[in-house]
């Protein structure tokens, strides 16, 4: 048995969000390789030969992967996959766009989002927004999986000496080139790792009113999400959003503030440890997975809760 | 321009799902069905570009059983030209859809398929990638913004850190995000029109597809219940439970 897991990186280092694939490879047993396509990647391949449990790195630094395009690495990807018994990817917005193209490649189902390893063909996962989990077994001869990073420790980055093999590209498929991009900067932590979380919801009104969100915020070390309203609304970019189609967050606190609790919201939320929940309507029903409940305005809640953080 | 727009009939987005007593699924019996919501989006965006003169026709496909006629109904009376049903009782894999919806692209031959970016059944994220990999077109996922240009698409994608813009050259496969556009309800004369416009039906056979599902399901339960619902009076209630009896801040 042998895993090949994509690994996500910025060329001179390794995105922590494939450590999460790693601890997955490490529960199907046998060996795991790091696939590190880029250009210029030498510095992620060295971080990922570091990476504990990882026994192999394949490095293939060459121009066609110096953006994450599917029509380029997913030929590089279902050629390396020979030989091994699962080719894996965490559940990211790259992971996502790249893998179901490998898999058609391959000719064989892709089993998405997985959070739970039964043995090598036996894995649960959600389906309909989390309201139900679903063990599927495969039978293909090659297993193309997802996994869901709140769901699998992210394994350690230090601590592992494997070694790094150079492959060849597969050139450029000249179906499509990389424009540009526009990310949020932030220097609170990243949504789906942070510790705490504190997201807003219609309830919040606009965009400025984020700013008591973010004040709790750095008080708490945690970072900022929102509900799907609050992002068609341009309350908040994009990337803020949890939920079934968002992002999916499981931190130690997850502090939801003018939001319902619609069960798309939840599904991105509800395996948070603790769940606190202000809304000023008693009936939300963001109340019934709520360990605390605070009904009450937001608008005067919110300043409070900022001024008992200093004090506490 | 010619696009193509595949709409999965799902349970609707509003019903509370429950898993059957004997594990082997979700209840569907006598629950409130629709058309998966971003594959809403999806063919709004097609007759968009048909109201600004750049599609010629918007083409429905849904591959499902009889009930899936409906959905192709409704993505006619919102705007699509014409439908096509693929008949299939059953569940039936992203990975079969893609293959099945190779053969009618590459009988109609559009220059774009739009399809929704997950179904929100399955949760799967899969079919418009492998669909653009059987094909060997270019693919633009989780798109929130769509330029056509000549020979090529400019599509702004929805990506974990933002946004991110590509180009992709046509013939092409798009999948709708949230943002991309807010889908019109159709009015009772296009309702009424619409049943006049002409579906075709075929079986997954006619496609030379064997529709088996490739993945075993073992079994489908519950997910663990939470145990939620406890009040707190006031602001200094909640730090201080946070602090001493949750100790999370
Ligand atoms: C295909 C699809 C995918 C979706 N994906 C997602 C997803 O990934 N994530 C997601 O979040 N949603 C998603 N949704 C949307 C989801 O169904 C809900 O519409 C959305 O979560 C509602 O957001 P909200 O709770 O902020 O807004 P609302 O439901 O409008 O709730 C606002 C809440 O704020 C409270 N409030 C208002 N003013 C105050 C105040 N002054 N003080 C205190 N409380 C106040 C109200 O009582 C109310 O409970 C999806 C929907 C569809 C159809
Ligand atoms: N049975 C189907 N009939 C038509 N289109 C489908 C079907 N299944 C999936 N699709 C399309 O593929 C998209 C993604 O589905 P999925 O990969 O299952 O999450 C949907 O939004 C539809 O556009």
């Amino acid at each position: 048995m042998s895993t090949l897991i994509f690994f996500e990186h910025t060329n001179d280092a390794i995105s922590p969000a494939s450590l999460h694939a790693v601890t997955a490879a490490t529960q199907i047993g046998g060996d795991v390789v790091a696939l590190v396509a880029g250009s210029g990647c030498d510095g992620a391949a060295q971080a990922a030969a570091k990476v504990a449990g990882v026994t192999k790195v394949i490095k293939v630094d060459s121009a066609e992967y110096g953006h994450t395009l599917a029509e380029n690495l997913a030929p590089l990807i279902a050629k390396l996959a020979e030989g091994h018994s699962h080719v894996l990817a965490t559940a990211t917005t790259v992971g996502k766009n790249i893998m179901p193209r490998v898999a058609a490649l391959l000719d064989v189902a892709q089993v998405s989002d997985i959070i739970e390893v039964v043995d090598a063909d036996t894995f649960v996962r959600p389906i309909y927004a989390g309201n139900a989990l679903a063990t599927v077994k495969s039978s293909d001869a090659t297993k193309v999986v997802t996994v869901r990073g709140t769901n699998f420790d992210p394994a350690a980055a230090e601590g592992g000496s494997a070694s790094v093999e150079d492959g060849s590209g597969e050139g450029d498929t000249g179906l499509s080139s990389f424009v540009g991009q526009e990310l949020s900067k932030s220097d609170r932590p990243e949504l789906t790792s942070a510790k705490v979380v504190i997201s807003g919801g219609r309830g919040m009104q606009n965009g400025e009113n984020f700013k008591m969100l973010e004040e709790i915020a750095d008080k708490l070390g945690a970072a900022v999400g929102a509900s799907r309203a609050a992002v068609d609304a341009g309350f908040v970019p994009n990337d803020y959003q949890v939920g079934q189609t968002g992002k999916v967050v499981a931190p130690d606190l997850y502090i939801a503030v003018g939001i319902s609790g619609a069960i798309q919201h939840l599904a991105g939320m509800k395996d948070s440890k603790v769940i606190v929940a202000i809304n000023k309507d008693e009936e939300a029903p963001i109340f019934q997975v709520a360990d605390y409940g605070l009904v009450a305005d937001l608008f005067k809640a919110v300043p409070e809760l900022s001024e008992a953080l200093d004090k506490a | 321009m010619k696009v193509l727009v595949p709409v999965k009939r799902v349970i609707d987005y509003n019903v509370k799902v429950r898993v059957k007593a004997d594990q082997s699924g979700v209840e569907l019996a006598n629950v409130k069905m629709s058309m998966n919501p971003f594959d809403e989006i999806a063919v709004e965006e097609a007759i968009r570009l048909k109201e600004a003169g750049k599609a010629t026709e918007v083409i429905a496909v849904s591959i499902g059983p009889t009930q899936a006629q409906e959905t192709i109904r409704t993505a006619l009376a919102m705007g699509a030209d014409r439908g096509i049903h693929v008949v299939h009782d059953g569940d039936v894999e992203p990975l079969a859809v893609a293959k099945m919806l190779k053969g009618i692209v590459e009988k109609e031959s559009p220059d774009l398929c739009i399809l929704g970016k997950q179904a929100i059944d399955d949760d799967c994220n899969q079919t418009g990638q492998m669909l653009s990999a059987l094909l060997g077109w270019s693919q633009a996922t989780f798109a929130s913004k769509i330029e056509i240009g000549d020979g090529d698409l400019t599509v702004t994608r929805e990506v974990d850190g933002g946004l991110e813009t590509i180009k992709v050259k046509a013939p092409a496969i798009v999948t709708t995000d949230l943002r991309l556009n807010e889908p019109r309800y159709a009015s009772l004369p296009n309702i009424m029109k619409a049943k006049k416009k002409p579906i075709e039906q075929m079986s997954p056979a006619d496609l030379g597809v064997d529709p088996a599902p490739r993945l075993q399901t073992v079994k489908v339960v519950e997910p663990p219940k939470r145990e939620g619902g406890t009040k707190v009076a006031d602001v200094a209630e909640l730090v201080s439970k946070l602090k001493n009896e949750a100790k999370v801040i």
